[in-house]
């Protein structure tokens, strides 16, 4: 007959000396494997929002490089973004350069921005730091803003001629992504 | 729960009755918005738009499932076939109007509802599990309506993907990897295109779950009303059925009257014309806005100019913080307002601080959002935004403690009836007893 009052049958009791019963080990081990493997289930289910392996493999763009005069500058794409590769003229060199460090919201030097003997170079992500427009100024007859590099037109973020940010909202410099030289006329981002 | 003199089921023909022995579905429907769910007989028309959000959202269920079986969320042919939709597909011009009509028409709604809240502090004790539910159905809708607008793949819908998805990229540390992970890449790309339009197709299913359980919530107490007294005997209430369902079925027809207004002859009133060219990752529109429904809280976004805390907290940062807490303060609202008179007819300084405070202040934040950030729409936006929370976290609890709130009426009877013939009517019922 099945127990109705609730008491538990001596049988099936089993209480040790510590009080602890046979079936409160059963309890636990279930609970614990059942609990690990629903959060280890958890793991693919997240990790599949991550960047698939075809994405992965997009991750780096070689950009030729020859074709570009001083003073020049052409947008390309990588990792699905705008990149802004520019050849700088030696007057917006000597301008980048008279800045004072004083003067600047995230301090950083033309020389820490480019490859060392390849200053003129300025090779940056053309997503705005502040909310991820792409600033004016690569294209031909663009706007390039008060300080003669790029001009964001969303909330008038203004760079300079070495893409730092002077005036508006952005927080940062135009991002310097990782990138080398693999020949003269060829860089490898990424 | 109900009133003990609420009618019972009654089921008459015998098929009635085999259902209800087996599965009373037709009973929960009687006593949920049928003649079995007692009503204080003196709501206004601000008690519409409740019934008015559930219609809004099985209009937005039915036009989307249509839409999604023309629809293909891929990159390569998204924009084509939004556009495939709109010439090719019988009706589709009018379902695709439809459903964007209708995520405006249904914000319409839903912030009427939630001022509605505002007004008569609906979110008091003993409803503060239905206010709570709703924020929660007010998030799931900006997420839905966030994920929708990605999906035809137009400019603004990928810039705006781009931003609002940026907006996590402000948290320290791990802001950059969650927005990669939120984006299944480095920008808004096929992965993102595909589980926005997974999400956007599973949501709505969600916010209607959400949408059970808030009613549920609110049947516990039963409907509060715009004197906020709550019933007290029978002649304070009338059935759901017929009379409630008669005056939401004239202002349902009033809101289509307005809403097909809108989809026939301004179809594209509330539409940015960017959005009918397709995204171009490497060319962002001159002017990016969220659409109308998400201005006050871009406003408040965009309001952090300057780092706070000696550059401890990026403004970029302080923006992304605000904004959403101008929403989930929200959730505070039961806590903050602590003062027992509930409707702002008896509140005279929570009147004055509703018309000339709040009020205000979401429109300038409204007109602020749709703006140009640039003078003087960023200092206006600035002061909206610094009144916006002084309202909710501090003049609101100050009002309720020191507020003396004007005679409440004994009961709605006399509230409706006025003190003598409430009283005859109380006598009677006793008399009747």
């Amino acid at each position: 007959m099945a127990d109705t009052t609730g008491t538990v049958q001596p049988e099936t009791a089993d209480i040790g000396e510590d009080g602890v019963r046979r079936r409160d080990f059963i309890n636990i081990a279930a609970i614990a494997a059942a609990g690990t493997g629903g959060v280890v289930t958890l793991l693919p289910l997240i990790s599949q929002m991550a960047p698939s392996a075809d994405v992965l493999a997009a991750s780096t763009t070689e950009v030729d490089i020859s074709k570009i005069e001083p003073g020049q500058a052409i947008k390309a794409l990588f990792r699905r973004q705008p990149l802004f590769v520019r050849n700088l003229t030696p007057k917006e060199i000597a301008e980048a350069d008279a800045v004072p460090m004083s003067e600047l919201r995230d301090p950083q030097t033309l020389e820490e921005r480019t490859k060392p003997g390849k200053t003129n170079w300025l090779i940056t992500m053309g997503v705005c730091t502040h909310l991820g427009c792409t600033p004016l100024g690569a294209g031909p007859g663009e706007d390039r803003g008060p300080y003669g590099g790029y001009f964001c037109p969303c909330h008038g973020s203004a760079y300079d001629t070495a893409a730092r940010i002077r005036k508006g909202p952005a927080p940062t410099n135009l991002e310097v992504p990782e990138y080398e030289f693999t020949s003269d006329t060829v860089v490898k981002v990424g | 729960m109900s009133f003990p003199w609420a009618k019972q089921y009654e089921p008459k023909h015998p098929l009635m009755r085999f259902l209800d022995e087996k599965l009373p579905m037709p009973r929960l429907v009687y006593n949920a918005i049928g003649s079995g769910y007692p009503v204080p007989r003196n709501l206004n028309y601000m008690w519409n738009f409740g019934v008015l959000a559930g219609f809004c959202l099985m209009l937005q269920i039915v036009t989307g499932v249509v839409l999604a079986m023309h629809y293909a969320a891929n990159t390569q042919v998204a924009f084509g076939t939004t556009e495939h939709i709109m010439r090719d597909v019988n009706w589709g011009w009018m379902m695709r109007y439809m459903h964007a009509n209708g995520a405006s028409a249904f914000f319409v709604v839903v912030y009427l509802h939630i001022f509605r809240g505002f007004y008569y502090s609906s979110y008091k004790a003993p409803r503060e599990m239905v206010w709570l539910l709703g924020v929660v159905i007010f998030l799931l809708m900006m997420a839905t309506a966030f994920m929708g607008y990605v999906l035809p793949w137009g400019q603004m819908s990928f810039w705006g993907a781009k931003v609002i998805t940026g907006l996590f990229g402000a948290l320290p540390v791990v802001g950059e990897p969650i927005q990669i992970w939120l984006l299944g890449g480095y920008a808004p790309d096929n992965a993102a295109l595909n589980r926005f339009f997974s999400l956007h197709f599973l949501l709505p299913f969600v916010i209607a779950a959400v949408v059970i359980l808030h009613i549920w919530a609110l049947h516990i107490p039963g409907s509060s009303n715009p004197t906020g007294v709550e019933v007290k005997s029978e002649s304070d209430t009338i059935p759901f059925h017929p009379y409630y369902t008669a005056k939401d079925g004239f202002g349902l027809g009033v809101f289509l009257i307005l809403y097909f207004a809108m989809v026939f002859f301004l179809p594209n009133y509330l539409g940015h014309p960017d959005n009918y060219i397709e995204a171009n990752p490497i060319s962002t529109p001159a002017h990016i806005v969220p659409e109308w429904y998400f201005w006050p809280f871009y406003a408040i976004l965009r309001a952090f100019t300057a780092d706070i805390f000696f550059g401890l907290i990026p403004a970029k940062l302080m923006g992304v913080l605000a904004m959403f807490s101008a929403i989930l303060c929200w959730f505070f609202l039961p806590w903050l307002d602590k003062g027992p008179v509930r409707s702002g007819h008896y509140r005279p300084l929570f009147r004055k601080f509703f018309w000339f405070g709040l009020i205000p202040t979401m429109l300038v934040l409204f007109y602020c959002g749709g703006a140009p950030a640039e003078e003087p729409y960023v200092m206006l936006s600035q002061l909206a935004t610094a009144y916006y929370f002084l309202h909710f976290l501090v003049i609101l609890p100050i009002i309720s403690s020191i507020e003396k709130p004007e005679p409440l009426p004994y009961s709605i009877t006399e509230a409706v009836l006025g003190k003598d013939e409430a009283a005859q009517l109380g006598d009677s019922a006793d008399t009747a007893k």
